[in-house]
């Protein structure tokens, strides 16, 4: 029989949306950043101010909404859990692994049945779980410059002391251009996946539900 | 500037110290101005104006100036400083007991008043260090009367009360230090680690910020507070770019394309030819160059960035805003690189797709399928 099961909690589908949201404002407000193209008339206006100021808010939203994240990682449910991130710690874990990767690569016909992340997926998103945080600590030590004896700089002057701040900068553009790679790899596969697999992936990151056949499992 | 009568009350320098300065031939109206303009400098309430002018009185600080793989960039703008007064009240309270560029004696003469010099005044005198140290192959590179650089640096170091360096290259290697650094260039601080030393980088270091330092040391006995990499607060400590005149076009979004183009001509903001005022930290802004006439960006050049660590490597290519990807062709930018990434995956995925489309028996579930009429 089939089931219906709650597999996305509240918090977990909330925080996908929003770093969704802060990603792409910041990645826009980012490329203008990095190449002003857009130029504001003679008359002035205050163009780049806002923008940046756009990316620094959304800056903070992003922290904030991954702080809850991670917080959830340890409060959540077992699918939400940092557990569900490494799929190697299992046997069982390994062979779906292969398994789903083999379907990816056309080397099998088989899709690892999984009710939450399926393996590969999961792993990838513990990449993007490391390069957010990347962009997160670096770009607060690139904002911490405007004042250089204040608190954000003397929380981030580590990272200073190990890359310069011209590093810095280019790996903040690498990792967005890395991060829109993932956007087309994400929103790809969830498709893919929601036609071969039949159980709702992509309503699930809305409602937070899909249909399992235990029998399956 | 009109000439109003000065009033020594204003900023409570003492007559008796004026009077003085004016037998030597400094007028009251000009030695004001220096201690005003040192306290200013220094981020001193005018306050410590007359702490400082008392601190210059019958001081006579012995100073030994010494070069190693230097272009003596920081000797000039030291000593053509184009305001005569301030040379001559600097020169009067130190004693410059060795400087290439600028003493009559030479060759074993020289040498020998140098090592007296440190003889004399061990423990007491100040060294200022121009040029990077190359370390390479024992030091060969740069000898001075047959002696390395590296030798005759770290005995000057170690018998000084204190090390001030001039310029990028004595703070942290500059250009002979930048990559594929050929002689193992360093600077001061990397040479004797530990030592009591303020770092002065720039190219070349602001004459203000030398004098500046030289009268801190005099008027309070120690070297002025510095950053985390051993460069004075009150000189370092705020960005170029937070305090450039030009930051108002960069907030309105107005930027000169080209250096013949109409935003360059009114004065808009330098980020898209380079400039690298966010990323540097200097108070050209505030003080400028050659007595506060002007600095790069107000003459319409961009920052490079020449107080930062390395900036031959970091702060390079000059004319745009980011580092060469490394592994990459000139011509390539970050952004052109991500973008090709970007459209790589894009074009993988769909064809990923595609074929995942005319792909048979995959699909999970089948048994529950129920086609609809
Ligand atoms: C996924 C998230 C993010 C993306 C895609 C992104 C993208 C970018 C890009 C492309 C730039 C232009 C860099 C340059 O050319 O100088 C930039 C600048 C910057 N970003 Fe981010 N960013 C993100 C998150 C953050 C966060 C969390 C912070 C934290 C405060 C931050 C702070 C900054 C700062 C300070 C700058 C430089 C602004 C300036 O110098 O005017 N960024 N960002
Ligand atoms: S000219 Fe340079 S330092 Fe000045 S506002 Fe523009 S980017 Fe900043």
């Amino acid at each position: 029989m089939l089931e219906i099961r709650y597999v996305w909690e509240i918090p977990v589908r909330v925080t996908h949306w929003v770093n969704a949201l802060a990603i792409v404002v910041l990645s826009i407000t980012g490329t203008f950043i990095g190449f002003p193209y857009l130029i504001a008339g003679v008359d002035g206006g205050f163009a780049m101010g806002w923008i940046r100021f756009i990316h620094f808010v959304a800056a903070y939203v992003l922290t904030a909404s991954m702080l809850v994240r991670i917080y959830w990682m340890f409060a959540g449910n077992h699918h939400a859990s940092w557990r569900a991130f490494i799929p190697w710690r299992t046997t069982e874990g390994r062979r779906n692994f292969s398994k789903m990767l083999r379907y990816y690569t056309f080397t099998g016909k088989q899709i690892s049945y999984e009710v939450g992340h399926n393996p590969v997926a999961a792993v990838a998103y513990a990449g993007v779980f490391v390069l957010i945080i990347i962009q997160i600590v670096g770009g607060f030590a690139l904002y911490a410059q405007y004042n250089p004896d204040g608190m954000m700089a003397a929380w981030t002057a580590w990272i200073l002391t190990l890359i310069d701040s011209q590093w810095l900068r280019l790996i903040h553009h690498a990792i967005m251009w890395l991060l829109a790679g993932f956007f087309i790899n994400h929103v790809y596969s969830a498709a893919l996946m929601d036609i071969k697999e039949r159980n709702g992936t992509l309503s699930s990151i809305f409602s937070g539900y899909r249909f399992i056949e235990p029998k399956d499992l | 500037m009109k000439n109003e009568p000065v009033r020594s009350e204003a900023v409570g320098i003492s007559e008796e110290i004026l009077r003085k300065w004016e037998a030597k031939g400094v007028s009251r109206r000009d030695f004001i101005k220096f201690c005003t303009t040192m306290t200013a400098t220094l981020a001193l309430p005018l306050t410590f104006a007359p702490k400082i002018a008392a601190a210059l009185e019958d001081k006579r600080l012995p100073v030994i100036w010494v070069e190693y793989q230097s272009c003596s960039g920081d000797s000039e703008a030291f000593l053509r400083a184009n305001q005569p007064t301030a040379a001559e009240i600097i020169l009067d309270i130190i004693s410059l007991e060795y400087a290439e560029v600028v003493m009559a004696a030479a060759g074993h003469q020289a040498e020998k008043s140098k090592w007296d010099a440190m003889e004399k005044y061990k423990g007491k005198y100040l060294l200022i260090v121009e040029g990077s140290i190359p370390t390479g192959e024992g030091g060969v590179y740069c000898t001075v009367g047959g002696e390395s650089a590296v030798e005759s640096a770290k005995k000057l170091i170690k018998n000084a009360a204190a090390t001030i360096t001039v310029g990028t290259c004595a703070s942290y290697g500059g250009l002979p230090a930048a990559a594929p650094n050929p002689t193992t260039a360093v600077g001061v601080r990397d040479l004797v680690p530990g030592a009591t030393i303020v770092n002065l980088p720039g190219c070349p270091v602001n004459a203000d910020n030398l004098t500046a330092t030289l009268v801190h040391f005099l008027t309070f006995g120690k070297l002025p507070a510095v950053d985390a990499i051993g460069r004075p607060k009150f000189a370092y400590g705020k960005r170029i770019h937070d305090n450039c005149e030009r930051r108002a076009h960069f907030d309105a979004g107005q930027y000169a394309e080209s250096f013949d183009d109409a935003g360059h001509r009114q004065g808009h903001c330098l980020y898209k030819l380079g400039c690298k005022g966010p990323e540097a930290f200097h108070n050209c802004p505030t003080i400028r160059y050659n007595e506060g006439l002007s600095w790069p960006v107000m003459a319409g050049h961009g920052c490079i960035g020449c107080a930062s660590p390395g900036f031959w490597d970091t702060m390079s290519p000059f004319y745009r805003r980011l580092p060469q990807v490394p592994g990459f062709g000139v011509e390539a930018t970050a952004d052109k690189i991500g973008l090709g990434l970007v459209g790589a995956t894009a074009a993988a995925f769909a064809v990923h797709g595609v074929a995942s489309a005319f792909r048979k028996g995959d699909a999970m579930e089948s048994d529950k399928v129920k086609v609809e009429e």
